[in-house]
């Protein structure tokens, strides 16, 4: 099992009634909102519990990309990415991911990445998500029914950019390049792993099973409304005759809350838990799905975006609702361990998306939650699936001997000449 | 009208046709075209109408080989010459609007006359246009209509709004025809018509509803500033969808073109 901590950096300071006075967290959401200056506090903690989550042992720690959206204050994943690998050695960077329909030309996350590989020493594991309508087509202005293509070309080519030798002429519907040679090029070979972060596109079942890729499902809504669509997934892999269904082929992301009992889990998580539900999803329905970013195929299965909120919104549902329902798994470890358990198996997912802060949690609650499931929990959980211990395909390779940063030898000294007698 | 096919370089189209007269080539909008719409019974009237769908509209599939302005620009023309048709009126109703005026900006010889209702494919920092792709679908009347509650009530006449099957064929058949219409209009409904204009030789009518609130009457003058010799009818009390709610003196102006 890969247990990844991961901070999505939701803005903590939403007004209690931003629910009522505005329309969206997310693509036109209120400039007064965000203060600068506290964000600076504000990024350094959470990247401080990134770095916390690698000294207790968690397999990798996970960055994403949104774009003006008050969840998520990561539009570089990168920049984050790059300060973790400077001050982490063990975890893998999981950057989950790099919207690559929206680089110009997506050559950049290809050279991006290969040094954030070289610089963490092979330690990189790759995202490539198409990205969400708010973020691909509201913020970022790619058109919708365009953007699978422009995605699917844009992968294409960073993978040619990686494994080619030579340099080529690439030319595309929406990149002509006479000379892609990128330098650097990562160091796990052929190619770092790749994660690709779906939300139900059959589409993107295929890529991943062609190109064996792990399909991630990043929901919001838990892992007992994820059955379907991860059965899904899995129906597929067995149709397509793909030689193993080892459970790293899928990845799952679940909000995870620990503490010493049940109770106490509901008295300090509760309320970071609702401000999460119900001030940080509040996304207006019209930037949901942009007509075009979904194909009819998908569509036709039902799959509609979660970012569709339930009638009446998040807001109604009470910690009882959202912990039975499995959208927050809580409790004392042990109750955690035994959903976490029915999660990973009814899921069959080998790679575990850890959403250990939440909303407005300050970092001391947090620390606490992360340190009880790293310390009580994942070591029970970590021989779950032993069959597949040995599939190392979807999961970083690092060199054996790591660079120590910050250790520099004493500055060039020049001789001195003997001073005259 | 009925509805026919006809083959082109890019597959099998359905049109409208009904009317006799002098040929005219009719261009929908985003929203799509049905059988019975008003503006084709008050066209067909008085000419020989043509109302081709776009790819994804009309029950068709979107074609992924049709990417960008120009693609939809020959497309059409590929429609035209189809159907047989030498230098018909070309009216656009909208993005109809749009591609009927890239048709006459890239083939001018080949357009005389042409009609421009509402069209969109500018853009003036100062009179911004909604972004339409992120309204719900009770949103819409207040920027389509002069008069929402009669607007809302035209857009859902004969719909089962309440069930649910109809509601996910509504979703599928948004998401295609909507898509498609991103081609041209997402996220800024401009692809760079207002330097082509001046290539237009055709004689102009431009149609505008005074409340329309959609593409704000505004956008009229940059087209008939961009248009040599075109001329201007703005029609009261009508929206951007003036061809639902005033189809008559629609006709009437694309008659004074003839």
């Amino acid at each position: 099992m890969k247990f990844t901590w991961f901070n999505l950096m939701p803005w903590p300071y939403l007004p209690d009634d931003f629910r009522e006075k505005n329309r969206s967290v997310w693509v036109d959401i209120d400039q007064k909102l965000f203060d600068p200056v506290k964000a600076h506090e504000v990024y350094n903690t959470y990247m401080d519990l990134l770095e916390y989550a690698d000294t207790l042992g968690f397999d990798g720690i996970g960055v994403n990309e949104h774009h003006q959206n008050g969840y998520g204050i990561m539009p570089s994943p990168n920049i984050i990415a790059a300060g973790l690998a400077r001050r982490t050695k063990n975890a893998a960077l999981v950057v989950l991911g790099n919207s690559i329909a929206l680089y110009n030309p997506p050559v950049r996350v290809a050279e991006e990445f290969a040094m954030l590989d070289c610089i963490s020493g092979g330690r990189l594991v790759a995202g490539f998500p198409v990205g969400t309508s708010m973020d691909t087509n509201y913020c970022y202005g790619q058109i919708p029914a365009l953007t699978r293509e422009k995605y699917a070309e844009a992968h294409d080519l960073i993978i040619r950019a990686w494994t080619e030798r030579e340099p080529f002429a690439f030319n595309g519907h929406y990149n002509k390049l006479r000379h892609v040679n990128i330098w650097p090029r990562p160091i796990q070979q052929p190619r770092p792993p790749v994660h690709i972060p779906g939300g139900g596109s059959v589409e993107t079942y295929d890529f991943c099973i062609d190109n064996t890729y792990s399909y991630s499902y990043l929901s919001f809504t838990g892992y007992i409304r994820a059955k379907a669509l991860m059965q899904g997934y899995w129906d597929q892999v067995a149709k397509r005759n793909t030689p193993d269904t080892s459970p790293y082929r899928a990845g799952f992301a679940q909000t995870i809350c620990v503490a010493e009992t049940d109770e106490e889990a509901e008295r300090l998580y509760s309320e970071h838990v609702n401000y999460f539900y119900n001030r940080c999803l509040h996304v207006y329905p019209g930037f949901a799905d942009a007509p075009g970013y979904r194909t009819i195929k998908t569509i036709q299965t039902g799959a509609l975006s979660q970012y569709a909120p339930p009638r009446g919104g998040f807001g109604q549902l009470t910690w009882k609702d959202l912990t039975e329902g499995g959208h927050v798994i809580a409790g004392s470890p042990d109750t955690v361990r035994q959903r976490m358990e029915d999660l990973i198996k009814s899921l069959n997912v080998g790679n575990i998306f850890c959403l250990m802060h939440v909303g407005n949690m300050p970092a001391d609650k947090c620390m606490y939650s992360t340190k009880l499931f790293a310390e009580k929990v994942m070591p029970k959980l970590k021989t779950l699936m032993p069959e597949w211990s040995h599939d190392e395909r979807f999961w970083c390779h690092p060199l054996e001997k790591l660079a120590t940063p910050g250790t520099l030898p004493s500055p060039y000294a020049p001789a001195r000449a003997p001073e005259h007698a | 009208m009925q509805q026919k096919t006809i083959d082109t370089p890019h597959g099998a189209i359905p049109y409208l046709e009904g009317g006799s007269g002098e040929p005219l080539v009719y261009l929908h909008g985003a929203g799509g075209m049905t059988l019975q719409d008003p503006i084709l019974e008050a066209l067909s009237s008085t000419h020989h109408v043509y109302a081709p769908f776009l790819p994804g509209y009309g029950e068709t599939e979107d074609n992924p080989q049709l990417r960008d302005m120009l693609d939809y620009t020959l497309h059409t023309w590929d429609v035209v010459r189809a159907l047989g048709l030498k230098d018909p009126i070309l009216v656009g109703h909208s993005m109809g609007g749009m591609i009927a005026a890239e048709m006459a900006a890239v083939s001018p010889n080949d357009v005389s006359r042409l009609v421009l209702i509402a069209p969109a494919g500018l853009w003036d920092d100062d009179h911004p246009i909604p972004d339409l792709f992120t309204l719900l679908p009770f949103e819409l009347p207040q920027y389509l209509f002069h008069d929402p509650e009669t607007g809302a009530k035209l857009m859902t006449a004969g719909l089962r709004i309440d069930d649910p099957e109809f509601l996910k064929a509504y979703l599928v058949r948004n998401a295609r025809q909507m898509g498609m219409a991103g081609k041209l209009l997402f996220p800024v409904p401009d692809r760079g018509l207002g330097s082509r204009l001046y290539r237009i030789r055709a004689k102009t009518v431009i149609v505008w509803g005074e409340s329309d609130r959609m593409i704000p009457p505004a956008y009229a003058k940059g087209f008939e500033a961009g248009i040599a010799g075109s001329r201007v009818v703005e029609v009261p009390e009508a929206g951007h969808m003036v061809i639902l709610e005033k189809p008559d003196v629609v006709a009437n102006a694309v008659a004074s073109v003839a």
